[in-house]
């Protein structure tokens, strides 16, 4: 408080602690037309602007809850926790940007599954979380996509992953490299078995996670416009030292190139993959 | 500078010097100065063991990409006989940065994979820096399967900066194919060997380096990406690369006590280009023993093993 709100009547205080008080969230603004939209609107239309089509990036728990039934619900794995076996330490902590990630995001590491089922189609569903340190996948995120695939042999339901992330979780430096190996072998199970595992891209999926288990799918689906490579385009514009082409690696220029099966938009994905499991699994349309 | 020699190795180029200085004054002169040239070589090994016994991670990262290094077909003359190379992905092009074909250790036939860099300007951008492109990993994806039908064990030779970032290599599936490197190997019915005889860098190392046993070169790296990228993105400063390799614990030895290698092959004093029939030999008596170890077992009992060494990978707690 300075000289000057000192003077000012108290009656003009309390008016400046009240405008302070509004709810934050609020509105939120989106990134692709700068359209303010009302947030209990945008959450209606599963955070896909409803002036511009543009996907916003979704909350993982938040995208399972829109995207499973109701009920049955069981999640699977989130007894797990990260460690920081190395003890790394780059201008932070890995224990504490862990801490951090986990007060921020609510979440204890960045991939959260469930068991339900998809309009009455059971199956086993997994997310990435994105705020959880761009996603990256560690030792946790390795070990509970075991967990979904293992789930899945057990009780022989399909297997639907949602990805969302920067790549490998580098302060888990050689660990983290061979989570993808780990995730990559536990889909040679699922396929040996003759059960379906749907791969949905999301903004963004790069790195050790687009070159393991999300390019690992019988089918792979992309939201609309999501940026899915190996290399980040920056990297690949330092290297080739020339400017990259309209919209590449983006799913549109996936989907001209062969590399995934469909965009779909965000409100459709339910309709869509329970359709696709039925007739994977041979089943009556749902 | 000498530049056979790297940065922290310049008080070993000069004593080196000195003694090719005396000996070309010995050939000149009638006065005997074989003791000092002895006695001063013998410093030079005493001074080389004193600095090689501890090295930093980041050092040990310079003499994994020393320019003399022995590459993959260096290895591929030295250890085996009867090489055949086998070119080309049948669908797209063939790809120098990944060599494959058949050959024969000590008598047995093989299957061999490996990055190949190059050696001079021309070579190296042909290898293109022994980074390869998609089309390098469907090769290698075809020779495994060549593998798996005649029952050919394979043996893979890790050396790359990593996948090549480039527009071509993502518009033809980087991902995917180093994806389905991964998947197809967890399960490829004949034993694999991985050794690293560089640098092991990142997906592009891991998509021909699933294996039931994984060797490492006593000077190798083998990282999640490499010093000088995770210190430009956790450091933001490339500059920062030591404390990025040390950090990662990228070296032979920190990764045997982490368990994520089986075997580290000693390389002869100052480097496996210093000595390239020590380490050749020293290559080849850790296949043949290793490749001797796994074809005791019969194929489900090492499938099922390599699919719980990866299983293994990671730490994490349970509540």
């Amino acid at each position: 408080m300075n000289w000057f709100t000192k003077l000012l009547p108290t009656k003009i205080n309390t008016e400046g602690a009240k405008r302070t008080s509004v709810p934050e969230g609020l509105w939120t603004k989106c990134d692709a037309c700068s359209a303010v939209l009302y947030r209990a609107d945008l959450e209606r239309n599963f955070d896909v602007c409803p002036k511009c089509n543009h996907h916003l990036r979704i909350d993982a728990r938040r995208r399972l809850d829109s995207f499973l039934d109701p009920a049955p619900r069981l999640e699977i794995g989130d007894t797990l926790k990260p460690v920081d076996a190395l003890k790394f330490k780059d201008i932070k902590k890995y224990k504490d940007r862990l801490q951090q990630a986990q007060k921020s995001t609510g979440e204890s590491d960045a991939l959260i599954v469930i068991k339900g089922q998809v309009k009455g189609v059971p199956l086993v569903a997994a997310a990435f979380e994105f705020k959880f340190m761009g996603g990256s996948m560690g030792s946790v995120v390795g070990e509970r996509f075991i967990r979904a695939v293992n789930s899945c042999l057990e009780h022989n339901l399909p297997l639907i992953c949602f990805s969302s992330s920067g790549g490998a979780r580098m302060q888990e430096a050689l660990f983290s490299l061979m989570q993808m190996a780990k995730t990559a072998a536990a889909l040679t199970r699922l396929h040996k078995r003759g059960i379906p595992f749907i791969s949905i891209l999301t903004d963004p999926t790069m790195g050790g996670v687009s070159a393991s288990l999300a390019m690992l799918g019988d089918v792979h689906i992309a939201e609309p416009n999501a940026l899915i490579g190996f290399a980040g385009p920056r990297v690949i514009e330092q290297t080739v030292r020339e400017t990259l082409p309209e919209g590449f690696q983006r799913s549109e220029f996936l989907l001209d190139h062969g590399a995934i099966d469909m965009v779909v938009d965000r409100r459709d994905l339910r309709d869509r993959t329970a359709k696709i499991l039925t007739m994977l699994t041979r089943r009556p349309a749902a | 500078m000498n530049l056979n020699f790297l940065e922290f190795e310049q008080p070993i180029a000069e004593l080196e010097s000195k003694i090719e200085e005396l000996r070309y004054v010995g050939n000149d002169n009638e006065i005997n100065i074989s003791e000092e040239i002895a006695r001063l070589q013998g410093k030079s090994r005493d001074l080389t063991k004193s600095i090689f016994s501890n090295l930093k991670a980041a050092q040990i990262a310079q003499l994994a990409r020393h320019p003399q290094r022995p590459y993959f077909l260096d290895y591929v003359q030295r250890v085996f006989t009867d090489f055949e190379e086998l070119h080309g992905d049948r669908a797209y092009a063939d790809d120098k940065a990944i060599v494959g074909g058949l050959a024969r250790l000590d008598g047995r036939p093989v299957l061999l994979i490996g990055h190949q860099k190059g050696r001079d300007t021309k070579e190296k951008v042909a290898r293109n820096f022994g980074m390869p492109r998609p089309e390098g990993y469907r090769k290698a994806l075809r020779l495994l399967h060549m593998a798996e039908k005649f029952k050919l064990p394979v043996l893979t030779f890790i050396d790359t900066p990593g996948a090549y970032p480039g527009v071509g290599a993502e518009e033809r599936g980087q991902s995917e194919a180093i994806a389905r490197n991964l998947f197809e190997m967890a399960k490829l019915r004949v034993p694999i060997i991985s050794t690293v005889i560089g640098e092991g860098g990142s997906g592009g190392a891991l998509a021909i380096g699933v294996c039931d046993r994984l060797l490492m070169l006593e000077y190798s790296t083998y990282s999640v990406i490499s010093p000088e990228g995770c210190a430009s993105i956790l450091w933001r400063s490339a500059d920062k690369a030591a404390e990025a390799a040390e950090a990662m614990g990228l070296t032979a030895a920190r990764l045997k006590e982490l368990g994520l290698v089986d075997t580290i092959v000693d390389e002869p004093l100052g480097g496996a280009h210093r000595d390239i029939d020590a380490i050749t030999e020293s290559v080849k008596a850790a296949l043949v023993e290793t490749l001797d170890y796994l074809e005791v077992f019969a194929l489900d009992k090492l499938l099922e093993a390599r699919y719980s060494r990866l299983m293994s990978f990671g730490h994490y707690t349970e509540s």
